[in-house]
């Protein structure tokens, strides 16, 4: 049986750039799932785009779907056969529902029946006789945002104009709004011609000679080798950000990359002003000396080929004078207000409808990282760093710049506030407080930015949980869980002893000051101690944490974050030894005991002690409560781990001698109450039933 | 090519294509969109073609007329029709070549920009169209207009006048376009951009618009209860004129501009379902004989 090719080219008004990759990914893997469904074989699928088509081209596809053997269960022997052995009346009627002769039914058991069955070969049907299914897959693509076009009632990504499914030479039809399928393709939308594709292999040398380059990643090494190209030539060092190479790649058909220039004059605005001007206003690469100095020049990335390219830089140079020019403008004019004038303005920004302007949100940051300066046991000087950049932290928002290039907020903070003469702790810590802006971004450098980054993200996330903005599934307008990541991932790598406990403390204190909250602080607290654990519960599992063991610390936690990760690594490796499930299961005895920690007046009386190891293990506590204490204070985990170690043999002891439900309601009480004592030390560590060990 | 020759070709091109060729509306507004030759006209079944001059008030962008790229007022040139061809990116560039761009000699792109108009409740998904890296024109698919679905789609093009005409005067400043010999844009529009910036920042007062906009959004209220939807619509605009005015001299903080905004887009919603009920009562009269058959059946 010979094999065929078949090539699906789907055309299309210009797709917004960020859809087409995986665009054309989906309608691959959709086709050759269909193929598989089917049982058509072939040989292997290749994928095309450009802003204007996705194509799909399947070589050596078999010309039949395999033939397959059916197998029907028709009525049980005993129904299908009477006494004289002769097929009954149902089966004959089955048999001729199957479409076979009498001969052919045979028995088969099932559960403990015999059935009669009838085996059917079904002859698989012409490839090309199946192919008009793929209009289904084609209309059944799915896009992030779609639209309809004319009379139509399809929603698609864009308007479709053209399509081709061709099996060989033998045109597949398909129509889908209005267009149905042929041979045409169009070429380049303005160099190329509308051209006919006699066979699948031609496809994408056609649209060459048509000035498209069909195969997205032949395209992007084009454009990488013209970077490089013109980079040696100028002895320029053009760095690739490779979201933008990906996204240029799919704003063109066939690149030609030119340069253009600017006047060194604007080369005195800051460099991120720049570079965000060029890349992402403009979509430009911008260019470096070898030394990484920005030079007055930029990279664009034609739709085209080398003809009148004069005519596009001069074009691409007047853009992005205007864009330098009006940044130049604000530059200046920001640079006439004192970042202190300008953080009045913020009275009248409101940062969220019930919780105030911005201007009280600073306020309340100010209030909250002086507490934790305090805390912290920063100098005297570092604290008033601390306050002086709080009260500055986002005056940069009623800049200009800001304004209109909001993604340099904190950037141009620090930027102008150097300039206006603040101290270099304060300007950076304004740049830093933003940070981490995402899992990947890196901490404040300062502790002055760490301290501020905590008290911003505080803020935010407990005023919002305390008027009941709290995220469900996918909605976290506010992006509360990055900020609680980011406060956890600030805490753990620099080390500070702040428990979470008390930081909640702290910030539901000063919103209750500042009457911002409008449910229960003692609701939101719980409910922001949750989140957090959530929230740990991530890191801990990035860290490779076992499940079981994150359970076990994270039970009751709102300690210091260093501390939860020590324990959780500390176990984690603990795991290989035997002394340890040894010590797990005496501390566990304990707390399967007192189940309940939480009631109320919890007292042991010495006096009613008649057995000794009841004595010695209160006296064990008692020196394990002090120790694990101090441990736990200074983050000693593993000095912690040896102190309730030491009460493993006092435990064994007393559980051998001592009978826990004695008869005597006051001496069981009182028993109860001391494992309730133990209990509560214990789990101070980690609750360890949640451990599992292999049986 | 002169501004003026340029606004000519452009009706003179859209003429050709068999669009109604409209004047600007006569009440204040911030783009093209809002005359009710698009915003109404857009909403229906029946058929739809217009181009038009629209001089568009954006106080907020006013600088007493020393920024060489920011106006108060600008020049859209608007295009719809209903339902959008085939062809119409075609039609487009043709426009463009009229204008003497010959794409061969550029570069231009067609870059995905969704647009949204929260004070009309409508929304659509197209381009911005760029020629060597500027931004020349709006091209916009309609969804939804006054919160109903667009059936038959609306496609728009809104030319941006100025920004295309420094291109193709290769004029660095706005003002210094010629728009006939012997007049620059300048000389036209230069003391009226610094006068409304002035008044739109310093003077307005303030009170007097705030009780305009109330008595604007009463009067709007009353028409549409009478099913005059044009008339009701008028106020619709001043509204949000009035509004954007307020919002420049930054007498509306960000929670009331919310309230705002939803004030005048409750309006335009009304209005929107009062045209389409009564161009439904009329029978939908612009319909050819086939599409009416074709809307009886749906």
């Amino acid at each position: 049986m010979g094999s065929s090719n078949f090539l699906l080219e789907i055309g299309l008004e210009e797709m917004p750039a960020r859809f087409v990759t995986d665009a054309m990914e989906q309608l691959k893997y959709k086709i050759t799932d269909w193929l598989d469904e089917n049982r058509i074989a072939y040989e292997s699928a290749e994928a095309f785009s450009t802003p204007r088509r996705l194509a799909v081209r399947i070589n050596g596809i078999a010309q039949k779907q395999e033939d397959v053997v059916e197998e029907s269960r028709g009525p049980s022997k005993q129904i299908a056969v009477d006494e004289n052995g002769e097929w009954t009346k149902a089966a004959r009627g089955f048999a001729k529902g199957q479409g076979i002769d009498l001969e052919e039914l045979f028995f088969q058991e099932k559960n403990g029946t015999d059935y009669v069955f009838a085996k059917k070969e079904v002859l698989g049907k012409e490839t090309i006789d199946l192919l008009p299914q793929v209009e289904t897959i084609i209309t059944e693509m799915n896009f992030p945002k779609n639209m309809r076009w004319g009379t139509f009632s399809l929603r698609y990504v864009r308007p479709i104009h053209w399509m081709i499914a061709l099996l060989d030479n033998e045109v597949i039809p398909l129509e889908i709004a209005g267009v149905t399928s042929g041979r045409h393709t169009r070429g380049h939308r303005f160099l190329g011609e509308t051209i006919e594709i006699f066979s699948p292999d031609s496809y994408e040398e056609k649209l060459r000679e048509e000035y498209v380059i069909a195969e997205p990643k032949q395209r992007k090494e084009e454009i990488r080798r013209q970077l490089k190209e013109l980079a040696s030539e100028q002895g320029w060092s053009i760095p690739i950000n490779e979201d933008l190479l990906e996204e240029v790649n799919n704003l063109v058909e066939y690149p030609t990359v030119l340069y253009g220039d600017f006047s060194d004059e604007f080369l005195r605005l800051p460099d991120e002003v720049l570079v965000t001007s060029m890349r992402e206003h403009q979509r430009y690469f911008p260019v470096e000396d070898r030394n990484g100095k920005l030079l007055p020049h930029f990279v664009t990335i034609r739709n085209g080929n080398k003809d009148y390219l004069d005519n596009v830089r001069k074009g691409n140079e007047k853009v992005l004078r205007a864009r330098l020019s009006d940044a130049q403008f604000f530059f200046e004019e920001d640079q006439k207000v004192q970042p202190e004038k300008a953080a009045e303005k913020l009275d009248s920004i409101v940062f969220q409808e019930e919780l105030g302007t911005i201007g009280d949100k600073v306020c309340r940051i100010q209030t909250l990282s002086q507490r934790l300066a305090e805390q912290l046991d920063f100098a005297t000087e570092k604290v008033a760093s601390v306050n002086r950049a709080a009260k500055l932290s986002k005056f940069d928002l009623v800049t200009l710049m800001v304004d209109e290039f909001t993604e340099l907020q904190g950037l141009m903070g620090e930027k102008y506030a150097l300039i206006s003469g603040e101290e270099e702790e304060v300007a950076t810590a304004i740049k830093e407080h933003y940070q981490p802006k995402s899992a990947s971004d890196a901490i404040p450098a300062t502790d002055v930015g760490a301290v501020l980054s905590i008290s911003d993200k505080l803020d935010t996330i407990i005023a919002c949980f305390g008027i009941g903005l709290i995220p469900t599934g996918s909605q976290d307008p506010y992006g509360l869980r990055r900020q609680a990541a980011g406060i956890v991932q600030i805490l753990l790598e620099k080390g500070y002893p702040l428990p979470l406990e008390e930081l909640i403390d702290e910030t539901l204190h000063v919103l209750k000051e500042k009457h911002v909250l409008k449910e229960e602080p003692a609701t939101v607290k719980n409910e922001v101690i949750s989140f957090f654990r959530a929230r740990l519960k991530h890191l801990l599992s990035d860290h490779s944490v076992r499940y079981d063991i994150v359970d076990a610390v994270l039970e009751g936690f709102s300690g210091q974050v260093e501390v939860l990760v020590n324990k959780a690594t500390f176990l984690q490796e603990k795991l290989q030894d035997q002394e340890f499930k040894n010590t797990v299961e005496a501390l566990s005895r304990v707390t399967n005991i007192a189940k309940d920690t939480t009631v109320p007046d919890v007292k042991v009386e010495e006096d009613l002690f008649s057995e000794q190891p009841e004595k010695e293990l209160f006296r064990a506590y008692h020196q394990m409560r002090k120790e694990l204490s101090e441990s736990l204070d200074k983050g000693e985990v593993a000095l912690a781990w040896e102190s309730l170690q030491q009460l493993v043999p006092y435990i064994h002891d007393y559980f051998e001698h001592v009978m826990v439900m004695a008869e005597d309601e006051q001496v069981k009480q009182n028993r109860l109450h001391q494992m309730i004592l133990l209990s509560r030390e214990i789990r101070r560590f980690a609750n360890f039933q949640h451990i599992v060990f292999p049986s | 090519m002169n501004v003026q020759n340029m606004i000519l070709t452009l009706q003179n091109f859209w003429a050709k294509q068999n669009c109604l060729i409209m004047q600007a509306y006569d009440v204040e507004k911030g783009a093209g969109t809002m005359n009710p030759m698009t915003f109404l006209r857009s909403i229906g079944p029946e058929p739809w073609n217009v181009a038009y001059v629209e001089p568009s008030r954006r106080p907020a962008d006013g600088r007493y007329g020393e920024n060489p790229n920011r106006l108060y007022q600008h020049h859209q040139f608007q295009v719809i029709m209903k339902p959008s061809p085939a062809n119409i990116q075609e039609l487009y560039l043709d426009s463009l070549r009229e204008l003497g761009i010959d794409p061969k000699k550029h570069d231009i792109r067609f870059v995905e920009d969704n647009w949204e108009a929260p004070t009309l409740s409508a929304w659509g998904l197209g381009w911005e169209v760029w020629l060597d890296g500027m931004e020349i024109t709006q091209f916009t698919y309609f969804q939804q207009v006054g919160g109903i679905d667009a059936n038959p789609v609306a496609v728009e093009i809104t030319y941006g006048i100025e920004r295309l005409a420094s291109y193709i005067q290769d004029k660095e400043n706005v003002f210094d376009l010629v728009w006939v010999d012997g007049f620059t844009y300048g000389d036209v529009f230069k003391q009226p951009e610094y006068e409304h910036s002035k008044y739109a920042f310093e003077v307005a007062d303030q009170a007097m618009l705030f009780n305009e906009f109330a008595t604007y959004e009463k009067e709007a209220d009353r028409a549409i209860a009478q099913n005059l939807v044009f008339p009701a619509y008028d106020y619709v605009l001043k509204c949000s004129h009035i509004f954007n005015l307020l919002d420049a001299g930054g007498a509306i903080s960000v929670t009331e501009r919310t309230g705002y905004i939803a004030r005048v887009r409750n309006l335009a919603r009304k209005c929107a379902k009062t045209y389409y009920e009564k161009r439904e009562e009329l029978g939908f009269s612009m319909l050819g004989e086939e599409e009416r058959e074709h809307n009886g059946q749906q």
